[in-house]
C-alpha cells in the first residue's frame, strides 16, 4: 500500500506549526497505524532527518498514551478503537492521511504530535479517589456489592484517560472523562463518604483547567475507546445537583 | 562481599511479624525531613510512592510517561492472587506459598514468598476499599477464577483489565498525595544515573524528556519500581518504552543483578505477522480456564480449524499433562507449544502458532458467560486480527513477557547499595525460575504498599538529623558530567543504522538462543554476536536531532545501549547454570520425554552478578534453603 501523509510538525510549544507532506510506499496492510509511523521515522533517520514525535507506549489499547487525530477524527475512523489498534487494512491504498495532534486549549502541544494532558491529572487530583490509606481497609467480603452494580461501576472505571473525548468535543469539554470517574466511585458503597465533595471539587477543577462546558452532543461517546456511555454525564450532573442541594 | 539476605529469626509464619516488631520506626514529625526518590509509577513504584507519602515522607516520584496512570502494570489482564480461601477449596497461605515455590521450580527464597502469600490477603482488602470494581458473584461476594500451576481458585479479577483497575486505584492514591503536597511528580523524566555519597545512595541524574535538561535530584534513599526488561527481545508483550536502564545503571554503580537470564516466555500472545511488527499483544492466561489448546495431528493440514474433526486434533497439553491439562504453568505451556511448532505442526501462514479453542466452553456455558469473562479480550483479538474468536479458534504463540531476574535484594528489598531499594518486577525476589500467573500484580502491589514502606524506615531512621542532601556536591557534578558525555557520544556517532534495526537484530539473537531453550554452543554463539552488535551500535547507530527538547530516538538509543550490555550477562548467566529449572531449559539437561532436569546439589542458588567494569562480572551465590517445604521434581502430570 502507499499513502500520502500530511503530518503536523511543530518544534516547540510556542513555535508555529505546519503540515508537512511525506510519501510512504510498501506499507503492509497488517501494520498498525503506529507501525506505519515507525516505518516513516526509520526512513527519516536514514535520511538524517528528525523523526516525527508522537506519544505511545503499550500499543494494546489500554495505557491511553497514544493519541492523534487522523483525517479529522480522534483515534481515526474506526469507532471505539485507539490509534495503536487501528490497522492499515482499514484504509484505502493511495489514501491521503491528515495526521494531527489532539487539539484543545488544556492540551498544549509539546512537539509535533505530542501534547501535554496534565490537565486531566489535575481533575483526578481534585477528588477522583477514595481516601483509603494503606492498612485501613476492612475485610473485603464485608462490603457486599450487587453483581450488576459492580459491573456497572466497571463500565465507568474502564476509562483509559486518553483524552479523545476532549479532542472530539466542539467545546473541548472533559465531561465524559470526569463523569466516568464520578460515576465509578458514586456507584460503589466505598465511594459514598466523599461523594458530595468529590463531584464539586472535580467540576470546579475541570472549569479551572480551561475545559469547556458539555452541551450533550455526544461526539465524545462515539470515539471513546472503552465505550464509556453518555449516561455517565447525566449521572455526574445528578451528583453535582444533589451535592449542591445538600450544601445549600 | 558475602550476601546477607537478612532473613528474620523465628518460624516461617512469624518472620514478618517478628521483623515488624523489632525494626526501627520514625516519629511522624521527623518523616517530613526525609526525602525519598521513587522511580516508576506502576503498582510497585506507585504503590510505594503513595504509601510513603501517606506516612508523611517527602516523596519525589519519577517516571517517563506523561501520567502516572500509564505505567505498564495497566496492561496486566487476568488477575491477582490471594489466599483468601473464599471458595472453601482448601486454599491457605501455606498452599499459596507452596504453589509459588513449586511454580518457581525451587529457586526462590522461602521467607520472601511466604510473606507475599501472607500479605496477599491484606492487598485484596486494600484494593477493594479503594474502589476497584472486582468481579462479583450474584450474591454480592467477590468472585474467583483459576490460573496456571494451581488446583484452587484464588485469582481475583476485574474482567480482563485487572492490572488497569489496580493501577488506577494506585494512581488515584498518588493524585491525592500530590494534591496534599506530600508527593512531587517528575513526569516525562528519565533517570539516567545514580549518585552515591560516602557509600550511600543519595540521588539521581535525570533527563527532562520535554526540555532535554539534565537535572540533579537528591534524597535520603532511592526506590526503583521500574519493572522488567522483556522488551530487550524487541518483540515482547511489554510497552514500547519499558526498559532496563535504571536498574542496569544502578548495577554498574554496585547493585548486584540476580538471575538475569530468567525470562518468562508467555504461551498465549498473538503470533508475529511480519517484519514490521513492533509488539506482540498478550491474550490473558485466564483464557486457558475455558480455552483448549490444540494443533492438527497432521502436518500442514490445509483445512480450516472448524473442519478438523475431534479425533484428528492433538490437545497436546491435555495429553502430556493430564492432571493440570491446559492450566500447566507458563514455562511448560510455552515449551510444549515450541515443541509442536518445531516438529512441524504449527498453524497459520508462518506456522508459528497453535489454536486456543473456546467451542467446548461456549457450548457448556453459553456465549454470554464467556463474553462476560473475557469480552474485552475477544474484542481486542478482533481489532488486531479481524477474526471473531467466538466463531473460530484464536491463534496464539509464545512471546517474551516477564523478567523473573532483577536487582538482587535482601528481605528488606534493599539492594547491595545502602539506601537503594528495588520493588516489583525490578527485583528478583519472589518468583524463582518461573512466575505463576496473577502473582505479578500481587508481588508488585505487596512490595509497594506493604513491604517497602515498612522496611525502608529501618534504614531511614539513621537519617532523621542528616538534613537535605545538597546537589552541589562533587559526586552530583561528576555523575551529571558522565550522563552528558554519553548523550554527546550517542549524538556524535553519525552512523547509518536506525536504533530499531539494531534492536531487532538483538531480539532475534536472544529469542533464538537465550529464550525458551538454551544450549552451550548457542549461548557461546550469542555472546559473540552480542559483542559484535554492541560494536556495530557504537560505531554505526544513527541518532538524529539534538539533546535539546524532545528526542525519542535519543531516548531509545540510550536504552538500547544498556540492553546490549545486559544481553551479554543474560547469556553468561544461562551458560553458568548447567541444569534446567523453570523458564531456564538447557537442552543438555532433560529427560527422555523432554522434561526439565534440575541439579539441586550444584545449582540450588540465586546467581547474583557483580559488575567489575568493562563487561566483566563476578558471580556471588546466595544458597537457597528449604526448611518448610519438601523439594521435589516439579511435575504437572
Amino acid at each position: 500500500m502507499k499513502f500520502t501523509l500530511k503530518i503536523w510538525r511543530q518544534e516547540s510549544p510556542k513555535a508555529k506549526g505546519k503540515l508537512e507532506t511525506f510519501n510512504l510506499t510498501d506499507v503492509s496492510e497488517d501494520m498498525s497505524f503506529l507501525e506505519m509511523l515507525d516505518m516513516l521515522n526509520e526512513q527519516l533517520v536514514t535520511e538524517g532527518k528528525r523523526v516525527v514525535e508522537f506519544d505511545h507506549d503499550c500499543r494494546e489499547g489500554i495505557c491511553g498514551q497514544c493519541s492523534l487525530v487522523i483525517n479529522g477524527q480522534a483515534h481515526g475512523h474506526n469507532k471505539h478503537y485507539t490509534t495503536c489498534q487501528t490497522h492499515m487494512r482499514s484504509f484505502k491504498d493511495g489514501d491521503t492521511l491528515f495526521i494531527e495532534p489532539f487539539r484543545a486549549k488544556p492540551f498544549p502541544i509539546i512537539r509535533d504530535l505530542k501534547v501535554d494532558r496534565s490537565s486531566l491529572d489535575k481533575i483526578i487530583q481534585a477528588g477522583g479517589y477514595i481516601s483509603a490509606f494503606t492498612g485501613m481497609a476492612p475485610e473485603a467480603n464485608t462490603i457486599n456489592i450487587h453483581h450488576e452494580v459492580s459491573e456497572s461501576a466497571f463500565d465507568s472505571a474502564a476509562c483509559i484517560g486518553c483524552g479523545a473525548c476532549v479532542a472530539t468535543c466542539k467545546n473541548s469539554s472533559a465531561a465524559l472523562f470526569m463523569s466516568a470517574k464520578v460515576a465509578h466511585l458514586a456507584k460503589l458503597p466505598q465511594g459514598q463518604v466523599e461523594r458530595q465533595e468529590r463531584v464539586i471539587w472535580m467540576v470546579n477543577e475541570h472549569d479551572e483547567q480551561g475545559f469547556g462546558s458539555c452541551t450533550h452532543t455526544g461526539a465524545c461517546a462515539m470515539v471513546c475507546p472503552q465505550e464509556v456511555q453518555l449516561i455517565d454525564i447525566a449521572h455526574m450532573n445528578f451528583e453535582y445537583n444533589r451535592a449542591m442541594a445538600k450544601t445549600m | 562481599m558475602a550476601l546477607d539476605a537478612k532473613i528474620p529469626e523465628g518460624p516461617l509464619k512469624d518472620k514478618w511479624q517478628n521483623y515488624l516488631d523489632s525494626k526501627n520506626i520514625i516519629n511522624p514529625a521527623n518523616r517530613k525531613k526525609i526525602d525519598v526518590i521513587v522511580v516508576g509509577s506502576g503498582l510497585s513504584g506507585g504503590g510505594a510512592a503513595a504509601t510513603l507519602a501517606e506516612l508523611g515522607y517527602n516523596v519525589k516520584n519519577f517516571y517517563f510517561q506523561d501520567s502516572a496512570r500509564r505505567a505498564h502494570s495497566v496492561a496486566a489482564q487476568g488477575g491477582v492472587n490471594a489466599a483468601k480461601n473464599y471458595r472453601n477449596d482448601g486454599d491457605s497461605i501455606y498452599r499459596m506459598f507452596y504453589d509459588t515455590i513449586k511454580g518457581g521450580d525451587y529457586r526462590s527464597r522461602e521467607a520472601n514468598v511466604y510473606r507475599m502469600a501472607q500479605l496477599s490477603v491484606d492487598l485484596i482488602d486494600h484494593m477493594n476499599a479503594q474502589g476497584v470494581p472486582f468481579a462479583r458473584e450474584y450474591n454480592g461476594y467477590l468472585s474467583n477464577r483459576s490460573f496456571g500451576g494451581v488446583l484452587v481458585s484464588r485469582t481475583f479479577y476485574a474482567r480482563g483489565q485487572t492490572g488497569q483497575q489496580l493501577l488506577l486505584a494506585t494512581y488515584q492514591a498518588i493524585m491525592k498525595q500530590v494534591k496534599a503536597g506530600n508527593l512531587t511528580e517528575y513526569k516525562r523524566h528519565e533517570v539516567l544515573d545514580f549518585v552515591m555519597v560516602d557509600g550511600k545512595m543519595r540521588g539521581v541524574i535525570a533527563r527532562n524528556l520535554v526540555t532535554g535538561e539534565i537535572e540533579r535530584h537528591s534524597a535520603h534513599a532511592v526506590v526503583l519500581g521500574t519493572g522488567g526488561f522483556g522488551k530487550i527481545f524487541y518483540l515482547s508483550t511489554l510497552a514500547m518504552n519499558s526498559n532496563v536502564s535504571a536498574t542496569w545503571r544502578a548495577h554498574k554503580k554496585g547493585a548486584f543483578f540476580a538471575n538475569p537470564s530468567w525470562t518468562q516466555i508467555h504461551p498465549t500472545a498473538l503470533p508475529q505477522a511480519g517484519e514490521h511488527q513492533s509488539k506482540l499483544t498478550l491474550m490473558s492466561e485466564s483464557l486457558r480456564n475455558d480455552g483448549r489448546i490444540w494443533v492438527p495431528k497432521k502436518k500442514n493440514d490445509p483445512r480450516k480449524p472448524g473442519d478438523i474433526p475431534q479425533e484428528e486434533r492433538d490437545y497436546y497439553l491435555e495429553r502430556r499433562y493430564p492432571a493440570f491439562g491446559n492450566l500447566v504453568p507458563r514455562d511448560v505451556a510455552s515449551r510444549a507449544a515450541k515443541e509442536r511448532m518445531d516438529a512441524g505442526y504449527g498453524v497459520g501462514a508462518l506456522k508459528n502458532a497453535v489454536y486456543l479453542d473456546f467451542k467446548t466452553a461456549i457450548e457448556k456455558h453459553g456465549k454470554a458467560t464467556i463474553k462476560e469473562r473475557y469480552g474485552n479480550l475477544f474484542t481486542m483479538y478482533k481489532k488486531i486480527t479481524g477474526i471473531d474468536a467466538y466463531k473460530e479458534p484464536m491463534k496464539i504463540s509464545p512471546a517474551a513477557h516477564f523478567s523473573m531476574g532483577g536487582l538482587w535484594v535482601d528481605y528488606e528489598l534493599g539492594t547491595t547499595i545502602p539506601g537503594l531499594y528495588a520493588v516489583g518486577e525490578a527485583n528478583f525476589a519472589d518468583h524463582g525460575a518461573n512466575r505463576l500467573g496473577a502473582n505479578s500484580l500481587l508481588q508488585a502491589s505487596v512490595d509497594g504498599n506493604f513491604v517497602l514502606p515498612n522496611t525502608i524506615s529501618n534504614y531511614l531512621s539513621n537519617d532523621i538529623s542528616t538534613g537535605p542532601i545538597s546537589t552541589d556536591l562533587p559526586e552530583f557534578e561528576k555523575a551529571e558530567k558522565e550522563v552528558k558525555e554519553q548523550i554527546d557520544k550517542l549524538l556524535s556517532i553519525d552512523g547509518k543504522t536506525p536504533v530499531d534495526q539494531i534492536h531487532r537484530k538483538l531480539g532475534k539473537i536472544l529469542f533464538k538462543e537465550v529464550a525458551m531453550s538454551r544450549n552451550e554452543k548457542g549461548l557461546k554463539w550469542a555472546i559473540e554476536e552480542i559483542k559484535k552488535l554492541r560494536q556495530e551500535f557504537w560505531s554505526d547507530v544513527a541518532v538524529t536531532g539534538d539533546a535539546k527538547g524532545v528526542n525519542s530516538e535519543l531516548e531509545k538509543a540510550g536504552r538500547l545501549a544498556d540492553y546490549l550490555e545486559i544481553a551479554e550477562l543474560m547469556a553468561i548467566d544461562a551458560l553458568d547454570r548447567k541444569e534446567s529449572c523453570g523458564a531456564h531449559f538447557r537442552e543438555e539437561y532433560q529427560t527422555e520425554d523432554g522434561e526439565a532436569v534440575r541439579d539441586d546439589k550444584n545449582y540450588m542458588y540465586s546467581a547474583a552478578w557483580e559488575w567489575k567494569g568493562d563487561h566483566k562480572w563476578d558471580l556471588h551465590k546466595e544458597a537457597l534453603k528449604y526448611e518448610n517445604i519438601e523439594v521435589k521434581t516439579r511435575s504437572y502430570k
